[in-house]
């Protein structure tokens, strides 16, 4: 029900919104639950486990009750709080957990079964058959406990994320965070003042009190407006901070689009943001706890500070005849507040005998609420004192155990929180996150006086250890009351007194867990799964605990907290993991040939990062081994053009440019002459192979280092490395330059022919032997040619800056075209190398040493290199290796493949009898058959001999002759040639 | 997490590459022996307290640099650059 006159809402502009289809009006500045109650809407949920009727129990974020569905289709929010949810235009809401519909709902029959269904019931209840746990109990629980549900469908809307650099991050609002914030903005601190509500002003909106003598409200927009128009300051409204990390660190996620009404397709819905503070202030505030007492659970119970919320920030009676019960001297404001509203106060109930007197309305003193009834919704309570019990109408309780302080992010780095007896809460302990300090209520000050002046204290801090001068800022006059509470946790008697409302656990469940031994507080959660909820046990945590205390005998801080972890609340998965779905997770790297190839159909696939082409389908080739075996033919034959930019290029310079290669290949660079182009061999210091690559000497003190495409980022760490840890003392610098060279093999007899017309001069053998390198002219442009085969054919390198690389594969393959070549992928690149027997990581993958492929002479003996120690040691060479081999099949099956493993011929095909395995395989159009390469026992002595090749999972069983893995060309003469 | 690198400044730990302990700048002579080498390749400490690891400024200035840190608070302690660190290393 609406008051008249009282609210922070705007009254001149109404929303129309939908909760389970039905049309509701609110105001703006209302949320879900303010403007439901306005409409009295009581019943908004249901209870995980029973299914219990539940209405809205709190104001703010804490929420356990009222998780509503918002919005229709694959976007649709299981979940969210309707304290927190904001209303618009269009927005639709549903309730959950409930069928068929939130006031009829079958599985309600639950609750009638709740002696079965306490603690631990199913660990006791579906223990046999096994079987049975994973087929049929399971998911009938499942189906029958349970909040909202995703669509299951992919999420269409946008979230992003964002980073922030401040001195001081102040998290929170309320009178504590203002202050400080106002402090550290006039002090020309940049400041960053997070808030998880819509409105910054913390209970200031939701209390009468006055500040300097004006409402707290208006004390509340006088600061924003000064921090608003300062720019040193950013207000963060609707941001909640959810973890503390460290160095500084937050995150924390923004609202940006759930209240926006027709939100646009490019405004995202939420923002994940990392915040990195020089220092920060915690001012979080605190929570209201429930009392646990028979039925508390019911429609119109609410906390007493939410009561005061509704009626004092959106002008929402929650009831017409309401009562109040607690233990503070806090809960007689909600009667003032209520009386002053007009709303009839049928009684306050103070547990405490000394509870102060009230001449305005019915004092209760030294009583409980013992019971609630109602159908669906409260309309009365029990009220039990030592005259006995008597029944009170009401349609609203306001109920109140006392206040907890915020302490979650102060115990984000392992911090414990400290009791303090005199407000029977647990604060932070000092110093728990570094650079943090705490202040207001979330430190235990519970008046706005107290709040002001630790807001104020924290920023004086956090400004001089920030070595910035403190501005002189009076705190403004507010009420100072004490803070006097009496313990009050549960009230004593029979049925169930809800602690955790939305996992459903009872004062009896934390009992029983007691008595069956789960006395540590860790147990106890687990077993009960009290403070297991998304709401993570804010309302109930500490509650639960006095009552696991007092069932084990001892005090509260002696029986200890849970475990406080990130996030504070909820966060979605969708916003954690904001721009890192599809693309974002894996960026594309593309050659400057992508285009050209795409446009020839060329299906491209991943290579790392890279996308490379993996055949060029010619008209009526209908299968990529058609291409293949075409392309392959092509390079054996004419000319084919290949894109190996991908290949990481490292330019080295300076003096010791040699020394350096010299430290980190097994093989000698310095006796390289210029001009001239070597291959290398790189161990890692333990003796394996790390990578290989061809490098060439482009001048006295410059080399070009090429690696494999796999290995590119890895060998640049190498070398930094290498010479940054191991030998600062050469004089030599070096830069990756993969970016910016487009390189291109041309492959073939007819290659040299192809250069000729295109470089500005002639090609001959003689300038241009085998291996040569430098620089050359195409077409005007300065690029760099080298003559190396990775095919085994006359074959050259041709690199220009990256700009010219479109053009120049354009131009290279139609000249090729018109020789009978063309372009080829890297289906034809893997079988010409595998005809020779060249390796790639497919065989030093690791696990190989120089031995093993048969390179241990290019260790040189007479430098030291990187893992040249430790390839001598034994075990790394010798006949019980796996050395590289090559096979062909013989038997009557012809099909090899990559990964099988080898036997001897009548071996049994099991683990113990494995003699090596398979680790590149092609079929050769060149020599009309498959091959393979593998590693064998003691291979090398084994040319000529029969191997079985079984491939498990192919279900393949091949008869091979081991032969050299040279097939193709052995003595290498078509290369030089 | 938050290294400063000595070159580019308070750095979000993403930009880093991880290596290891910073026992790697101790490369020992070749012929220094199997114990030496095994010592140093293979053979590690697992503190729960202060460590020396070497961590790779990848995506940013390319620097290898020694960060002196607290595997229990995760604080970091002292951030110098592998270079001058082992300056007197060469043979």
């Amino acid at each position: 029900m609406r008051v008249a006159d009282k609210g922070l809402i705007d009254r001149s502009r109404p929303v129309r919104f939908l909760f389970d289809g039905t049309a509701y009006d609110g105001f703006a500045g209302d949320t879900l639950a303010s403007a439901l109650l306005a409409n009295d809407v009581r019943l908004v949920g249901r209870s995980f486990k029973y299914h219990r009727p539940r209405g809205i129990l709190t104001a703010g974020s804490e929420e356990p009750n009222a998780l509503v569905t918002v919005g229709r289709g694959a976007g649709a929010e299981p979940n969210v709080r309707a304290t927190v949810q904001e209303i618009h235009a269009g927005l639709e809401a549903r309730s959950q957990n409930r069928w068929p519909n939130l006031s009829l709902d079958v599985m309600a029959i639950n609750d009638l079964a709740a002696p079965f269904l306490g603690a631990g019931f199913y660990y006791k209840t579906f223990m046999w058959p096994s079987q049975f746990w994973e087929k049929l109990y399971e998911p009938v629980i499942r189906r029958a406990a349970g909040l909202g549900a995703l669509s299951g469908r992919n999420n269409p809307d946008k979230y992003e994320r964002a980073y922030a650099f401040c001195d001081l991050l102040v998290i929170g609002a309320g009178p504590a965070g203002l202050m400080a914030a106002l402090l550290a903005a006039r002090a020309g601190a940049d400041v960053i003042l997070a808030d998880e509500d819509s409105r910054m002003g913390g209970r200031l909106l939701a209390e009468t009190d006055e500040i300097d003598g004006k409402p707290g409200a208006a004390w509340v927009d006088a600061v924003l407006a000064e921090l608003g128009a300062l720019d040193n300051v950013r207000l963060m409204s609707r941001t909640t901070v959810t973890g503390a990390y460290d160095s500084g660190t937050f995150g924390a996620l923004e609202r940006v689009g759930h209240h926006v009404a027709a939100r646009p397709a490019t405004l995202p819905l939420e923002t994940f943001w990392r915040i990195v503070a020089k220092r920060s202030i915690l001012a979080s505030g605190a929570l209201e706890r429930p009392v646990a007492f028979r039925n508390n659970d019911r429609p119109g119970i609410m906390t007493a500070g939410a009561v005061r919320a509704y009626l004092n920030r959106w002008g929402v009676a929650p009831g017409q005849k309401v009562t109040v019960f607690g233990n503070t001297d806090d809960i007689h404001r909600t009667a003032h507040d209520l009386l002053a509203a007009g709303v009839h106060v049928a009684g306050v109930i103070d547990s405490r005998h000394d509870a102060p007197d009230s001449s305005d309305f019915r004092v209760f003193k030294g009583a409980m609420v013992s019971n609630s009834s109602g159908r669906r919704g409260l309309d009365s309570i029990t009220i039990r004192s030592v005259a006995g019990e008597d029944r009170l109408a009401t349609d609203c309780l306001a109920m109140s155990g006392g206040w907890n302080p915020t302490v979650h992010l102060s115990c984000h780095m392992n911090g414990r929180p400290v009791w303090r007896e005199d407000i029977l809460a647990f604060v932070p302990a000092a110093d728990t996150v570094p650079g943090t300090a705490v202040a207001g209520a979330c430190n235990g000050a519970f008046s706005t006086a107290a709040c002001l002046r630790e807001g104020a204290q924290a920023a004086t801090a956090a400004l001089q250890a920030l070595d910035r001068a403190v501005p002189d800022v009076p705190l403004p006059h507010s009420e100072d009351a004490p803070y006097r509470i009496a313990p009050l946790w549960a009230v004593p008697g029979r049925g169930r007194a809800w602690l955790d409302f939305q996992n459903d656990v009872c004062v009896k469940d934390v009992k029983q867990a007691a008595q069956e031994n789960f006395r540590s507080v860790e147990h106890m959660k687990r077993y009960t799964t009290q403070g297991m909820a998304t709401d993570q046990g804010k309302n109930s945590n500490v509650a639960a605990l006095a009552i696991l205390a007092d069932a084990t005998g001892r005090s509260i801080p002696g029986t200890g907290t849970t475990t406080f972890r990130p996030p504070f609340s909820p966060v979605s998965i969708a916003a954690m993991g904001a721009e890192a779905q599809g693309k974002g997770f894996a960026p594309e790297r593309f050659t400057t040939s992508h285009a050209a190839s795409v446009e020839r159909n060329a299906p491209m696939i991943e290579a790392g990062l890279w996308y490379r082409p993996s055949y060029f389908p010619a008209p009526g080739e209908t299968t990529w081994r058609q291409s293949c075996d075409r392309e392959v033919g092509m390079v054996r034959n004419s000319v084919g053009i290949c894109d190996v930019s991908t290949l990481g290029k490292i330019d080295i310079q300076g003096p010791d440019a040699a020394a350096l290669l010299d430290f980190v290949y097994a093989n000698t660079f310095s006796t390289l002459k210029v001009g001239r182009t070597r291959y290398g061999l790189m161990l890692r210091e333990d003796g394996h192979v790390m990578d290989d690559g061809t490098t060439a000497r482009l001048g006295e003190h410059h080399f070009l280092m090429t690696t494999t495409t796999a290995a590119a980022g890895q060998v640049m760490r190498h070398l930094d490395f290498a010479h940054q840890g191991l030998r600062p003392d050469l004089d030599v610098a070096m830069t990756s330059v993969t970016e910016q060279w487009a390189q291109f093999a041309i492959t073939g007899p007819k290659s040299r022919e192809l250069l000729n017309g295109l470089l500005d001069a002639e090609l001959t053998d003689a300038d241009w032997p085998f291996m040569a390198c430098g620089a050359v002219s195409v077409a005007g442009v300065d690029g760099r040619l080298f003559r190396i085969s990775f095919s085994g054919e006359h074959a050259y390198e041709l690199a220009v800056p990256s700009r010219y690389g479109d053009s120049l594969f354009r131009t290279l393959v139609a000249r090729a075209e018109t020789m009978g070549g063309g372009a080829y992928g890297m289906e034809a690149l893997n079988v010409l190398r595998i005809e020779k027997g060249f390796i790639t990581h497919a065989e030093i993958h690791g696990r190989t040493t120089a031995f093993d492929i048969g390179m241990e002479r290019m260790v040189a003996s007479g430098k030291d290199c990187i893992g040249k120690t430790m390839s001598r040691r034994e075990g790394l060479s010798g006949a019980q290796r796996e050395q590289l081999v090559g096979l062909k099949p013989v038997g009557a099956v012809r099909q090899l493949s990559a990964g099988a493993y080898l036997f001897q011929a009548d071996d049994d095909p099991v683990r113990v009898n494995e003699q090596g395995y398979v680790t590149s395989v092609a079929y050769s159009p060149t020599l009309g058959q498959m091959l393979a390469l593998a590693f064998l026992k003691d291979g090398r002595a084994r040319h000529g001999q029969k191997i079985r090749m079984v491939d498990h999972l192919r279900e393949l069983d091949a008869l091979c002759e081991v032969v050299d893995p040279v097939f193709f060309d052995p003595d290498g003469g078509r290369a030089r040639g | 997490m938050r290294i400063i690198c000595p070159i580019c400044g308070a750095r979000d730990r993403r930009e880093y590459y991880y290596q290891g302990d910073a026992v790697a700048l101790q490369r020992p002579a070749p012929d220094a022996g199997e114990a030496a080498w095994d010592a140093y390749l293979h053979l590690r400490d697992n503190p729960a307290g202060v460590t020396r690891d070497l961590w790779y400024h990848e995506a940013g200035c390319g620097s290898w640099v020694v960060v002196t840190r607290n595997t229990v608070t995760h604080e970091v302690q002292d951030t110098v650059l592998a270079a001058p660190v082992n300056a007197d290393n060469a043979p």
